[in-house]
């Protein structure tokens, strides 16, 4: 990366295409990347997928609550994996709970994604007074355990979408800081900032239009590894009752569900949607730990 | 200043404890300040997002009662004057009273902390006793098939949902094989004025389950830096002059490669056991636990602020004591943190 800066080294593509390179060549990242697409296809055609809409009361039918996996229903239909205790068909249930749990850790991610990198350029160009205290503010919330801080802002605001994704955002924006502002002190002493600043160019066009593509790998590394920590997140908030509302019913909240009958031997009520996000949740991670590998580690601020 | 680690020059030795002390008080004052900083958030939290006499009164309260308990408070005085009266009564041990017990909060949290730290405690121990020999036999065996099936499961580890996984647990291991008990934490035994679960055998069957499933978030990250670890130490000249000599490669792993290994294994643990806490609380609801995380999600649920403020607070005090003293004891062990920090 210290030749010349040529067009083709600076834009993204080159990042990317090494990402894709990285997983392709890994068979176990592979797999993982495409049980991640197909599960995020399902949650955008779910409504066209589900066998019913489970959130139409005129769909479900109470006297079908709680059947074991392949029972027969009312109408003569099969329920692939039993309904729970209203009577909803659990495949139904678990579709649109992955459409809730994926956008809610996706929204989570990109914007604490957004935050945390434009405070780690702005820190790591600047310097100075700035940097001081956007790294303070980085130490003091990677210092606080996530769940703590989580816990601690929905047990004073109470639950809610927005909330949820609020207290997300705000642990996960310093590990993208922290990441990009690594990278961007090694890119800012670099030969291709020095002609950009030497051209006149404006101060934001330098971050973001030239020291912003380099900084790339961490980001996409960080941003994979935090959008299934953000699930898995909201997944236990839920679980505990502080998360999402009932309204907005996620994965978390399906397997909170099953939690009050697993005593009573009916398991498929949280088995199920707890293997989804199991499998959601790892194989994320698994594609995370092999573009970790591929990147160059010394960039992710450790 | 390295002369002084041998301790034979007075000079050096006093400016290297001056070193330390400059260091423990300026970690002392940062600590300090993230205390003060939670307290203003939580403080804050309650006082200013909702209406504090909603929170504070119980809502069969009549108008007179309200407009007393109002006046008894002190909410009709400025914000920062009620924040400094706040202040004044946690640091005298006075976090208001649980609506609900009636009881003093800081009493109800210091009554349940034994049954958490004691799960916590045992948590620990899992993941390092398991994870240890996990990460060495990965480490010694970079791209076998053995460190790929660890590794993996280290991934499994950390993607495992920690609730689903407690309930897993209970599912197998309660429910269909009936071996351990499904949730609370059985009969305890004191010992030299502590109550405990270890000293009989139906303490221990309900501590094993939730205790498993508080230790495998943590046993996935010891197995990771184990095996970091190692792979860092193997190539080292020392490793090499150990196999000159005729060690064998036992005595080199257990002895010599272990030894290295421990300081950042423990170190990172060590700050660990602040988010072990505070995860309790998950493992605490899913095995009707008696310690403050279940504490505070009830709690939670009906609406006990004191408690709540309570637990913030008395955690947040407990990560940062752990935390400082990890940072001493580190600095005690190596000596370029603490004079980068002092600098």
């Amino acid at each position: 990366m210290n030749a010349l800066p040529t067009r083709w080294r600076l834009s993204p593509d080159s990042t990317l295409s090494r990402a894709i390179d990285g997983i392709i060549t890994s068979p176990k990242a592979a797999i993982g990347a495409v049980v991640t697409i197909l599960l995020v296809l399902v949650a955008v055609f779910g409504p066209w997928l589900a066998p019913q809409n489970p959130y139409d009361l005129g769909a479900i039918d109470f006297f079908d609550a709680r059947l074991p996996p392949l029972s027969p229903s009312m109408n003569g239909s099969i329920y692939l994996l039993g309904t729970d205790g209203q009577g909803r068909d659990m495949l139904s249930a678990m579709i649109y709970g992955l459409r809730t749990s994926i956008a809610v850790g996706l929204l989570a991610g990109i914007v604490a994604l957004v935050v945390g990198t434009a405070l780690g350029l702005v820190a790591a160009y600047v310097g100075g007074r700035v940097d001081a205290l956007v790294m303070r503010l980085v130490d003091l919330m990677l210092g606080l355990p996530a769940i703590l801080v989580a816990l601690m802002l929905l047990a004073l605001l109470g639950q809610g979408v927005w909330k949820v994704i609020l207290a997300l955002v705000l642990v996960q924006w310093a590990q993208f800081a922290r990441a990009v502002r690594a990278a961007a002190l090694v890119e800012r002493n670099k030969e291709y900032v020095e002609a950009a600043v030497s051209l006149g160019l404006s101060r934001p066009r330098i971050l973001f239009g030239h020291m912003l593509p380099n900084c790339l790998p961490p980001i996409i590394v960080v941003g994979t590894l935090q959008v299934a920590s953000a699930i898995s997140a909201e997944a236990t908030l839920s679980f505990l009752g502080i998360g999402l509302p009932i309204t907005e019913p996620s994965l978390g909240l399906l397997i909170a569900n099953g939690y009050k009958v697993l005593l009573s031997g009916q398991y498929w009520i949280s088995v199920y949607p707890g293997l989804l996000l199991l499998v959601l949740v790892f194989s994320i991670n698994v594609v995370g730990d092999r573009l970790r590998e591929v990147f160059n580690p010394r960039f992710l601020g450790r | 200043m390295s002369g002084a680690a041998e301790g034979d020059d007075n000079g050096k030795t006093a400016v290297c404890a001056r070193t330390m002390t400059v260091f423990i008080i300026r970690r002392l004052l940062q600590s300090l300040g993230v205390l003060l900083a939670t307290s203003v958030i939580v403080f804050l939290g309650v006082f200013a997002i909702g209406n504090p006499a909603d929170i504070l009164i119980a809502a069969d309260a009549t108008q007179a009662e309200r407009q007393a308990a109002i006046v008894a408070l002190g909410l009709d005085r400025p914000l920062v004057e009620q924040y400094w009266i706040f202040l004044t009564n946690a640091l005298q041990g006075d976090l208001g009273r649980s609506f609900v017990f009636n009881q003093p909060a800081i009493g109800l949290i210091l009554a349940r902390l034994p049954a958490t730290l004691e799960l916590a405690f045992i948590a620990l121990l899992i993941a390092l006793i398991a994870g240890i020999p996990l990460g060495l036999i990965a480490g010694l065996k970079p791209q076998s098939l053995v460190d790929e099936t660890i590794m993996t499961g280290s991934i499994l580890g950390f993607s495992l949902p920690n609730f689903w996984q407690g309930m897993m647990l209970i599912m197998i291991f309660s429910v269909w094989l009936g071996w351990l008990p499904a949730g609370g934490r059985g009969d305890t035994t004191q010992f030299l004025g502590v109550t405990t679960s270890l000293l009989n055998w139906d303490g221990i069957a309900h501590l094993i389950l939730p205790a498993t499933n508080l230790a495998l978030f943590n046993l996935a990250l010891v197995i990771r830096l184990t095996r970091t670890g190692v792979r860092e130490i193997m190539p080292l000249d020392f490793i090499k002059f150990a196999r000159a000599k005729g060690l064998t490669e036992r005595r080199i792993v257990l002895v010599h490669v272990l030894k290295n290994i421990m300081i950042p294994v423990v170190t990172v643990v060590g700050m660990e056991f602040g988010s072990i806490i505070a995860f309790a609380v998950v493992t605490e609801t899913i095995f009707s636990w008696p310690g403050i995380g279940k504490l505070l999600i009830d709690s939670i649920m009906l609406l006990d602020r004191p408690v709540v403020v309570s637990y913030l607070l008395v955690v947040v005090f407990m990560f940062i004591v752990i935390n400082l003293l990890v940072d001493i004891a580190y600095s005690l062990l190596d000596p370029r943190i603490r004079l980068r920090d002092a600098q």
